[in-house]
């Protein structure tokens, strides 16, 4: 009972979220503002997929570009055989064969524990862009496949652009996402997926399944990442492989880390860092009148240097870090009330 | 026949270069329990640094003898300034740091050493040698290559098996209580392995340059054989490390040989998962399983 | 020295130097229209256009070159007076060969930036992923640098162009080469691939001009990956194309590949002919990538000697050249820091096509006006050997290139007359009977 109306209340704020988000994009933002808004959006869902991964179930994962791939060309070859299917229909089977292909990751993964995992993960990051590169009679080898832009349905009207609906279509599934993650974290299987992550002889002691807990994560954070894979097929029209290189997977793990291990909201605040990030620093070298070789580094230096300093001062994530500045001021300025339900990195994540 | 020896004397060689970067990972994991991501760019800095000295009008050994001095510094200042504050703290941190330290070397670098593609000297010739009027399939660089790792492992053993410091080394990595309480100075130790394993690294990346020649991402896919190798021998052991890292060597010749040099990562990650599926803690590893 | 000093002598170069330039303008001004803001990215005193290019990564060598190199043509134009008045701002942007990158830059160009146009993309697998979209938005998409014949296709890209002569056009003239001067040997293949437009479109045209020439072909090429393992991979690749007995080897490379495998054959003591496409045969590219000494005391110059590939540019190294001397004395003059090589040549060249289109386009420019412009203006005039291909039926740039040789100290030496054909398996390949032209005095185009 008391769940359920827990149920009705996220599903009310979600779906004020929802459309708060769909309002900015028609009426606040330009097409710009709207195009890197998607991006942001299919990074969080991924990233979010991940938190649930290594964040909540302590798998860590240098691959999860790998699984986007996967999700990316299940889009892009059922289009090239079928162009006139629905969008809908592209989403779900993307989550399907991605989903799948977590399960077999997943089961590999359970006997892995800690670098082990992260080594067979990043290799498998170098090693599967090499699949669609090979086959291309399936796939379309380097140049990849020709993805068409989603049109929006007639009825939103004829000034209703390309970029706002794709920045509807990605922003209603982050939302959708982020609820289901939400409610599932908080629930049974959250507590489980954190109790395998803190101890695993406890977690087996208290009549849990590890490995089945373990699968089960890599799934859903698999499922994510389809859904994120198909998206990002949209969005960048194309799917070939070197849209999926280490640098994908790389900094999807450090925009949940840096964003706040184990938080979803941690997901959104780093895969905002990592989208505008670049466009904030590239502005700033190209400001700044210096020699080539050094301008065109400049970006890429800084963000070297966000990660190392985020570790160093905000070691539980910048979300995190607000969260504790929060508490504080809330401790300095207000009554002693509870501090609010900020979200929290867990102490012990394992690698 | 003749290409067989070819591609199997080729993964040696190319094995043994990832066996150097292997074995850099595996004293580091030994040491602090944190596999170093940014091995590979560290080597590739100080093959720059090495380059610059040679251009200057420095014979090859002292650009050489400098690479592994400056990878000596270069790893220790990162583990006492960087890598200290998060040895205690969850070690996803560790692996974001040493990401981020990745990053921030290979964003450098350009813009001390330029954005152009290199090419690194050689000590000895790298063209094959002939004999009468047969070129045997190998080369003196090739013999040198394998060698200098050979040697390289042997000092380290020597090293930590045969001297006082290595003795400590090895307890404070063992267990840094009881170390402390003998009075070893722990952090001292810690900082003195990560300097050794970077001069490990130097020397792979001096032995890599010639054939993947230099640039700021030079040694990335060099770090992940050289890791894929360490953990198919399990990173708890030295020799499984070295062992692993030839296979894989070998491994990606064969496939580029007779199936297809652009599926050559994906062999080694097949026979990677092939090993991990038979041995979760990789070939060499005998402690306990399942360690988290 | 005061501001106004030195912006009055500018003006006085340009009223020397540019009487042609000062010619335009001064027919523009004398019509009673003024400069206005025709269209996205044009002002009454500024064009701006927009680029994605990989300034940084595995691509960048020798690549990054390219739009720095134009950029100073267009410095130049902009202190002689600009086009019609108005300065050139050209902004690129550094994608790294990432195709997801270049998505974002391009929509940042097109839709934050506000470009009028975008010129000289580089990269097959990079400008696919936004071909589609500059053509249906009708940005203006000239003159792609790269060779893929994806971008000669006016019904389903009408705004998109290509420039450089396709790479299955320049395997067909190589091909004929390798027939009418090594029928007797062994000829084989180190592509990039399997799959890559790069070397399956260069393996097409010479395999279109040795096909029932009786030539002894190694059917199965050997491959590459651009990456640090594919370079380790390189060695064994030229080794089984020794132990095939291949004694022509046609490589379709990015400059750091052919490096690597001249410098393997070199290493395994074989001594097979190359015939490199252009792409991958600059020689100072090349000599900059083997200077360090990769095969110890062996001179990289002698390396690279002997090596056949061919150009659709003046010879870098012919001083005599006019468009070589205007842009060299570019160069010295607005980006010293380059060094002087085949992409630089590349970038000045597009560029200054760009500035003949931009002309052509009219005082007040519009996406639409431009595009007309290069498909039907037919310029006899241009850097190339051959005059541009461009009309409403077919956008590829160039259609002929030259042979050359390279020699001992990387210079180089045309063989033959400059050669046309088309990218269809049986279209003829026939000597360019034309003359080249050179460039205006001013430097400037000036229709």
């Amino acid at each position: 009972m008391l769940r359920g109306s827990t149920l009705v209340r996220h599903g009310l704020v979600f779906l004020g979220l929802t459309v708060v988000l769909l309002l900015l994009t028609s009426f606040v933002f330009d097409a710009y503002t709207n195009y890197n808004v998607t991006e942001v959006a299919i990074l969080a869902i991924s990233a979010a997929g991940l938190t649930v991964l290594t964040g909540i179930n302590g798998q860590v994962s240098l691959g999860h570009g790998a699984l986007m791939m996967i999700g990316a060309y299940t889009t892009s070859v059922l289009l090239t055989w079928h162009p006139d299917l629905p969008l809908i229909l592209m989403l779900v089977a993307s989550i399907a064969t991605t989903g799948i292909a977590g399960a077999i990751v997943g089961i590999a993964g359970a006997r892995l524990r800690g670098p082990y995992l992260a080594g067979a993960t990043l290799a498998l990051a170098v090693a599967l862009p090499q699949v669609p590169s090979h086959f291309a009679s399936i796939f379309g080898g380097n140049q990849g496949l020709s993805v068409p832009t989603p049109t929006p349905p007639p009825f939103l009207g004829a000034n209703f652009t390309q970029e706002e609906w794709l920045a509807w279509i990605a922003l209603a599934a982050g939302v959708i996402t982020f609820f289901v993650l939400a409610n599932l974290v908080r629930g049974a299987t959250g507590r489980r997926f954190r109790m395998v992550r803190d101890n695993e002889v406890a977690a087996r002691l208290a009549g849990v399944d590890v490995a089945r807990t373990q699968i089960l994560a890599y799934v859903i954070s698999a499922a994510c990442a389809g859904l994120a894979g198909s998206l990002f097929a949209y969005w960048v029209t194309r799917t070939s492989p070197s849209g999926f290189t280490l640098n994908l997977s790389l900094s999807l793990l450090t925009a949940i880390v840096i964003g706040g291990l184990g938080s979803l909201v941690g997901a959104v605040v780093g895969s905002f860092i990592l989208v505008y990030l670049p466009v904030w620093t590239g502005g700033f070298a190209s400001s700044l009148n210096l020699s080539s070789n050094v301008a065109n580094n400049v970006p890429l230096a800084i963000y070297g240097i966000v990660l190392i300093v985020a570790i160093l001062v905000f070691p539980r994530g910048i979300a995190g870090g607000f969260a504790s500045i929060l508490r504080g001021a809330t401790r300095v300025l207000g009554p002693s009330r509870r501090s609010p339900a900020l979200p929290t990195a867990p102490e012990t994540p394992s690698q | 026949m003749r290409l067989f020896v070819i591609y199997t004397l080729d993964g040696i060689t190319n094995g043994m270069v990832y066996a150097a970067i292997a074995l850099a990972l595996v004293m580091i994991w030994r040491a602090t329990r944190i596999i170093n991501y940014a091995q590979g760019a560290m080597a590739m800095f100080t093959t720059y640094i090495a380059l610059t000295v040679i251009r200057h009008g420095a014979p090859y050994w002292m650009g050489f003898v400098v690479a592994l001095a400056a990878g000596m510094v270069i790893g220790a200042v990162t583990e006492r300034v960087l890598v200290r504050p998060v040895e205690s703290r969850p070690p996803l941190n560790a692996v974001i740091l040493s990401l981020g330290v990745l990053i921030l070397l290979e964003a450098i670098a350009p813009m001390l050493f330029g954005g152009q593609t290199q090419s690194f000297p050689v000590p000895v010739s790298n063209i094959d040698i002939v004999v009468g009027t047969t070129s045997l399939p190998v080369s003196p660089f090739a013999l040198f290559t394998v060698g200098a790792v050979l040697v390289a492992m042997l000092l380290l053993f020597l090293v930590f098996q045969r001297t006082t410091l290595g003795l400590r080394m090895r307890a404070a990595a063992f267990n840094p209580e009881i170390a402390r309480l003998l009075g070893i100075r722990v952090g001292r130790m810690l900082t003195l392995g990560w300097g050794l394993a970077a001069l490990l690294g130097a020397l792979a990346g001096m032995l890599a340059a010639p054939s993947v020649y230099l640039y700021p991402s030079n040694m990335d896919e060099v770090l992940v054989f050289g890791f894929t190798g360490a953990i198919i021998g399990g990173l708890e052991s030295p020799v499984g490390a070295v062992a692993g890292a030839v296979g894989v060597g070998l491994a990606l010749s064969y496939v580029s040989g007779y199936v297809g040099a652009d599926l050559a990562p994906l062999g080694g990650f097949v026979i990677l998962i092939v090993v991990l599926m038979l041995r979760p803690q990789g070939l060499f590893s005998f402690g306990r399983q399942r360690q988290v | 020295m005061r501001p106004e000093i030195s912006r009055s002598r500018t003006w006085a170069v340009a009223a020397v130097g540019g009487a042609a330039a000062l010619l335009t303008a001064a027919c523009g001004s004398s019509s009673s229209n003024a400069n206005t803001a025709s269209a996205p990215g044009v002002t009454s005193t500024t064009v701006t256009i927009g680029s994605t290019q990989p300034l940084t990564g595995p691509a960048a060598p020798g690549y990054s070159e390219i739009a720095p190199a134009a950029n100073a043509y267009f410095k130049y134009v902009n202190a002689h007076g600009g086009v019609f008045g108005r300065k050139i701002t050209y902004t690129y942007l550094d994608d790294q060969y990432n195709p997801t990158s270049t998505t974002s830059q391009t929509r940042q160009l097109v839709l934050q930036d506000k470009v009028f146009a975008m010129f000289q993309a580089l990269g097959t697998p990079t400008h696919l992923a936004v071909v589609n979209y500059l053509n249906s938005e009708k940005v203006p998409d000239l003159f792609v640098a790269s060779g893929c014949n994806c971008w000669n296709n006016p019904s389903q890209y009408p705004q998109t162009f290509g420039w450089q002569p396709n790479y299955t056009i320049e395997g067909k003239i190589l091909g004929q080469y390798i027939v009418q001067n090594f029928a007797s040997k062994k000829v084989g293949f180190f592509l990039q691939g399997p799959n890559d437009e790069f070397g399956t479109d260069g393996f097409q045209g010479v395999n279109d001009a040795l096909q029932g020439k009786g030539l002894n072909v190694l059917s199965t090429p050997a491959y590459y990956t651009p990456t640090a393992a594919g370079a380790q991979a390189v060695g064994a690749a030229i080794a089984s194309l020794q132990a095939q007995g291949v004694q022509v080897i046609v490589s379709f490379s990015v400059p750091l590949f052919t490096a690597i495998a001249e410098a393997s054959a070199a290493g395994l003591n074989y001594h097979p002919q190359f015939v490199v496409s252009n792409v991958g045969s600059d020689p100072p590219t090349l000599s900059a990538i083997l200077t360090g000494g990769a095969l110890g005391k062996k001179l990289p110059a002698g390396l690279i000697a002997g090596t056949i590939s061919d150009t659709y540019l003046p010879l870098l190294t012919d001083a005599a050249n006019p468009w070589v001397t205007l842009f060299q004395s570019i160069k010295a003059t607005y980006a010293s820091s380059l060094p002087w090589d085949g992409n630089v040549e590349y970038g000045m060249a597009e560029a200054f096509t760009f500035v003949q289109a931009l002309k052509a386009a009219g005082q007040n420019p519009t996406r639409a006006s431009i595009v007309a412009a290069v498909q039907n203006s037919h310029w006899t005039d241009g850097p190339g050997l051959t005059p541009y291909a461009y009309s409403s039926s077919d956008h590829n740039g160039f259609t002929g290139v030259q042979m050359v040789t390279v020699g001992l100290t990387g210079s180089l030496t045309t063989l033959g007359p400059v050669q046309t054909t088309d990218d269809t398996p049986t279209g003829a390949i026939a000597a360019f009977t034309g003359t080249a032209s050179a460039p205006p005095t001013s430097g400037i185009p000036s229709d």
